[in-house]
C-alpha cells in the first residue's frame, strides 16, 4: 500500500449548547468523539453514515475550517494543530474541499473566471499573475467545461455544471488532498455519473487522494477504495470497499447495507431487510458504552457499559477495524463482479467531457443581456466591484 | 356510531366512493399543464395520461422538471392557477372528471378520496399547532366530529403509524420530532379518512437510508391493509423497484415509458430508461463502470422539437428531430415513446 499522506488521531470536535441569558454552557454537542484513520496516497477514502453522524464536521476538521477540540491531524509528518502560520498557509495547498451545494458555494456576482482563479490571488506562488487566464482555461478544459465559458457567471451553468466549477476551483492549486463533502447529492441521477466519472479520471491523471464524504452507499462503494462507517460521532468500521461492502462484522454497518435499496425488482423480497427500530440518538447526550447498543439487536450487558474499540477483529476472510464486542460476519449484499462488463454505448457513455454545452450555450440568455443584469446591480448602493473585493477580504473565504 | 356522522357529513361527496366494479380509481387522460410566466410559457406537462386501479402502486420516475410533481398537483388540484393553466386534458376519478366538478365539491374530496404526502414534512406541518391537533383537524372538518373524538382518533392513528408514546405525544410540536416521524405524521393525516387513493411525491428522499427503509415498509403495509391505490413518485430507482407494481417513467412533461416493473427493470424500451439504469451505481456490484447519460433534461420553455430526448439520444437519427413519438404498445402491455423501441427493447 502507499504511503500515508494524511492521518487523523483521535479527532474530537464538541460544540457548547448554551442556555439561558448568561449563555453558561450546559452542555457539549459530540459531533464528532474520538477518530482515527490513515489516508493513503492516490486512494479514496469514502466515508458514510447517517445525517447527524459527524462525517461533515470531520471533514472540516481535516481542512482545518475547525479547530478540534482534541486530538490532531498529520498531513505528510506536519502536526497541523502546531503547525505555524507560514506552514499552514502553504499547507493549505495540499489540501482542498470541494462542497455539496453548488448553487451556495459559488459566489453569484463573481465570473467562472475568477471564481477558479481567485485561489492564486492567495497563493500567488503558484502561477505568475500573467499566467493565470490561460491556466484557469486549461482548469475548465480539465473539468470538461468549454474554456471559453470563463466570463460567465454561475446562473448560466447547471448543476451539474456548477459542480464542475468547484471541483476545478477545488484542484487549482494542484492539491494532494481534496475533500469532497457530498459532492454529487444535489445532482439528478443523469448528471451524477458525469461528475462521479469526472472524478475519477481527474484522480487518475493528478494523484489525487480523496475523502469523500456521502450519505449514498452505493455511489461510496463504486468510487471508494476503503471506507469508513461513522455512527454519532465515531467510527463503527473501518476497512477496504470489498471487506465493508462484502464482509461487514458490525451490525450498524449491516443494519444500513441491508437498508439501501437495489435497482433490481426481481430481488424483492428476496433480500434479507434489517429494519432498525426507532431514530439516532442525539449527539449532546450519546448513549453509554456502544453508542449503537440502544438501536442493536445483539445487544448485551456488556455494551452497556464498556465502549468497544475500532481494532482488527475476523470477518471470516481476513480481518479488519470493527468496533463492536460481537463483531462477526454477516453477508449482507451478494456481489456481483462486473469489471469486465461495458456499458451499453448505445444509450450512455463514459466520456467525461460536459456534452451539454452546445445545448447551454443557446439556452442561457445572451451575454449582452447578462451584461445588463450585471450593469444594473452595480448602479445599487454598495456596488458589485466593492461587495468583489469585500468577499476576497473575508477571511473564511481564504481558507477555501 | 361514528358510521352515521360519516354518512351524513360525506352526502356532499358525489357518489365517487363506490369503487367502479373494474378497480379504475383513477383515470389520467391526455393532461397538459402550462405555467404562465414573464419569461414565457414553460410546458411542464404536454399530454399525459395514465390509469391508476385499486390496490396497485404505480411509481411515476423521473429527474427534477420532468413534470412527476406537477403531476401530482394537478390531481391533488393544489396547483397555483395562476401561474399554472391547464389548457386541456381529464383526470377522472370514480368516472368524474374533477377538472370540471365544482370547487367546494371537489374540496370535499380531498382527504376522504384523494390524498397526498410531500416530500419535506417540516414544512407541510403547521409548526404552530400541536400535531395532534392537525391530524385531528382531518375528523373536525370531514367527519364533524367533536374535539374529544377528533382528537381520540389522532392518537389511534398516530398508534397505527408506529408513534411511540403517542397518547404522550399528541400535544408535541412538529419541530419535537424527527425526520422520520414526521412524515409518520404526514402519513397519519394523509391516511386519516381512509382515502381510495393516495399520492406520495418523493417521500423518502429527505430521509436517512434506515428511515426511508422503515418509512417505505409503513407504506407498504398501510396499502395492503386498506387496498389504496398508491401512487409514488420519485427519482430513485432503487425505491421503486422495491415496491412498485407498475412505472410510467417521465421525460420533460411526456410519458417515454411505461410497463410493468419486472419487463421494465429485465429490458428498457427507452433509451432514456436504458441509459438512467446504466447510470446509477449499484450496492450490489464490484468493478462497475458508470456510463452517463450526457447534457442535461431540456429547458421547459424550449423543449426540442421532434422526440425531447434527441439531443441527448446516442441513437437520435433524423426521424427523432422531426417527429415527435407517440407512445404505443410495443409488446402486450408495454408502452415506449421512441421511433426505435423495437431495437432498443432487443438491445
Amino acid at each position: 500500500m502507499p504511503e500515508v499522506i494524511l492521518e487523523a488521531k483521535d479527532l474530537v470536535k464538541h460544540y457548547p449548547i448554551k442556555t439561558g441569558i448568561m449563555r453558561r454552557t450546559t452542555g457539549h454537542v459530540k459531533a464528532v468523539d474520538g477518530v482515527s484513520f490513515e489516508l493513503h496516497k492516490g486512494e479514496t477514502l469514502g466515508i458514510v453514515g447517517e445525517s447527524g453522524c459527524g462525517k461533515s464536521t470531520l471533514g472540516r476538521l481535516i481542512m482545518r475550517l475547525e479547530e478540534p477540540t482534541a486530538g490532531e491531524v498529520v498531513f505528510e509528518g506536519l502536526e497541523m494543530q502546531k503547525a505555524s502560520t507560514g506552514d499552514m498557509r502553504k499547507l493549505r495547498r495540499d489540501i482542498q474541499i470541494v462542497f455539496q451545494d453548488p448553487y451556495t458555494s459559488l459566489n453569484p456576482r463573481m465570473t467562472v473566471g475568477d471564481i477558479i482563479g481567485e485561489p492564486f490571488e492567495i497563493h500567488s506562488e503558484v502561477v505568475p499573475k500573467g499566467g493565470r487566464r490561460q491556466r484557469v482555461q486549461e482548469l475548465l478544459d480539465l473539468v470538461g467545461l468549454n474554456p471559453e465559458h470563463i466570463n460567465r457567471y454561475p446562473h448560466q451553468f447547471s448543476g451539474g455544471q456548477r459542480q464542475r466549477i468547484g471541483i476545478a476551483r477545488g484542484i487549482a492549486l494542484n492539491p494532494k488532498v481534496l475533500v469532497c463533502d457530498e459532492p454529487v447529492s444535489a445532482l439528478d441521477v443523469s448528471v451524477q455519473a458525469q461528475v462521479v466519472n469526472l472524478m475519477e479520471k481527474l484522480q487518475d491523471e493528478l494523484g489525487l487522494a480523496y475523502i469523500f464524504i456521502a450519505h449514498d452507499l452505493s455511489v461510496v462503494r463504486h468510487i471508494s477504495d476503503r471506507v469508513g462507517v461513522m455512527y454519532l460521532g465515531k467510527m463503527a468500521e473501518l476497512g477496504t470497499e470489498d471487506e465493508v461492502y462484502e464482509h461487514p462484522t458490525h451490525p450498524y454497518t449491516q443494519a444500513l447495507l441491508s437498508a439501501v435499496p437495489v435497482p433490481d425488482p426481481t430481488l424483492r423480497g428476496k433480500r434479507e431487510q434489517i429494519v432498525l427500530v426507532g431514530d439516532v440518538p442525539s449527539p449532546a447526550n450519546p448513549p453509554k458504552g456502544c453508542r449503537f447498543h440502544t438501536r442493536c439487536w445483539k445487544a448485551q450487558e456488556k455494551c452497556k457499559v464498556e465502549e468497544p474499540q475500532l481494532i482488527d477483529r475476523p470477518d471470516g476472510q481476513g480481518a479488519h477495524r470493527s468496533a463492536c464486542h460481537f463483531a462477526e460476519l454477516r453477508t449482507i449484499v451478494e456481489t456481483v463482479d462486473v469489471t469486465q462488463v461495458e456499458p451499453d454505448d448505445r444509450f450512455a457513455g463514459t466520456d467525461v467531457r460536459d456534452p451539454s454545452d452546445a445545448e447551454a450555450a443557446a439556452d442561457v440568455p445572451a451575454p449582452e443581456s447578462v451584461n445588463e443584469h450585471v450593469a444594473q446591480d452595480r448602479n445599487l448602493p454598495g456596488d458589485a466591484t466593492t461587495m468583489v473585493q469585500n468577499d476576497e477580504g473575508a477571511p473564511d473565504r481564504r481558507e477555501i | 356510531m361514528t358510521t352515521t356522522t360519516t354518512r351524513a357529513a360525506k352526502k356532499a361527496v358525489p357518489e365517487s366512493r363506490y369503487v367502479p366494479e373494474d378497480g379504475l380509481l383513477l383515470d389520467v387522460e391526455d393532461l397538459h399543464v402550462e405555467f404562465h410566466t414573464a419569461d414565457g410559457i414553460a410546458k411542464a406537462i404536454n399530454g399525459v395520461s395514465f390509469q391508476l386501479r385499486q390496490g396497485e402502486t404505480l411509481a411515476i420516475l423521473g429527474e427534477s422538471g420532468s413534470g412527476k410533481s406537477v403531476t401530482a398537483q394537478a390531481i391533488m388540484g393544489i396547483l397555483d392557477m395562476p401561474p399554472a393553466v391547464i389548457p386541456e386534458g381529464k383526470i377522472r376519478y370514480c368516472g368524474q372528471d374533477l377538472l370540471t366538478m365544482d370547487p367546494e365539491v371537489r374540496r370535499k374530496t380531498r382527504g376522504p378520496e384523494i390524498s397526498m404526502i410531500f416530500q419535506d414534512a417540516l414544512s407541510s406541518l403547521n409548526p404552530v399547532f400541536p400535531v395532534g391537533w392537525q391530524i385531528a383537524e382531518m375528523f373536525r372538518q370531514h367527519r364533524e366530529l367533536n374535539k374529544s373524538d377528533a382528537m381520540n382518533e389522532a392518537v389511534r392513528l398516530m398508534e397505527r403509524v408506529q408513534i411511540p408514546a403517542a397518547r404522550e405525544r399528541v400535544k408535541a410540536y412538529p419541530h419535537q420530532f424527527s425526520g422520520g416521524m414526521r412524515q409518520r405524521i404526514m402519513i397519519a393525516m394523509a391516511i386519516a379518512l381512509d382515502p381510495a387513493v393516495l399520492i406520495a411525491d418523493e417521500p423518502t428522499t429527505a430521509l436517512d437510508v434506515t428511515v426511508q427503509a422503515q418509512i417505505m415498509a409503513l407504506l407498504e403495509e398501510l396499502q395492503e391493509e386498506r387496498k389504496m391505490g398508491l401512487i409514488l413518485i420519485t427519482h430513485d430507482l432503487g425505491v421503486v423497484a422495491d415496491v412498485a407494481d407498475r412505472i410510467a417513467v417521465m421525460y420533460a412533461g411526456r410519458l417515454v415509458e411505461t410497463a410493468d416493473i419486472l419487463p421494465l427493470y429485465a429490458s428498457p424500451a427507452h433509451p432514456y430508461t436504458r441509459g438512467l439504469l446504466e447510470s446509477i451505481p449499484r450496492l450490489d456490484q464490484k468493478g462497475q463502470t458508470l456510463a452517463a447519460i450526457g447534457g442535461l433534461p431540456p429547458n421547459l420553455m424550449r423543449i426540442p422539437q421532434g422526440c425531447a430526448f434527441n439531443p441527448r439520444c446516442r441513437m437520435a437519427q433524423d426521424i427523432c428531430r422531426q417527429d415527435r413519438p407517440e407512445l404505443r404498445e410495443i409488446v402486450s402491455g408495454r408502452f415506449s415513446a421512441c421511433h426505435f423501441a423495437e431495437e432498443v427493447i432487443d438491445a
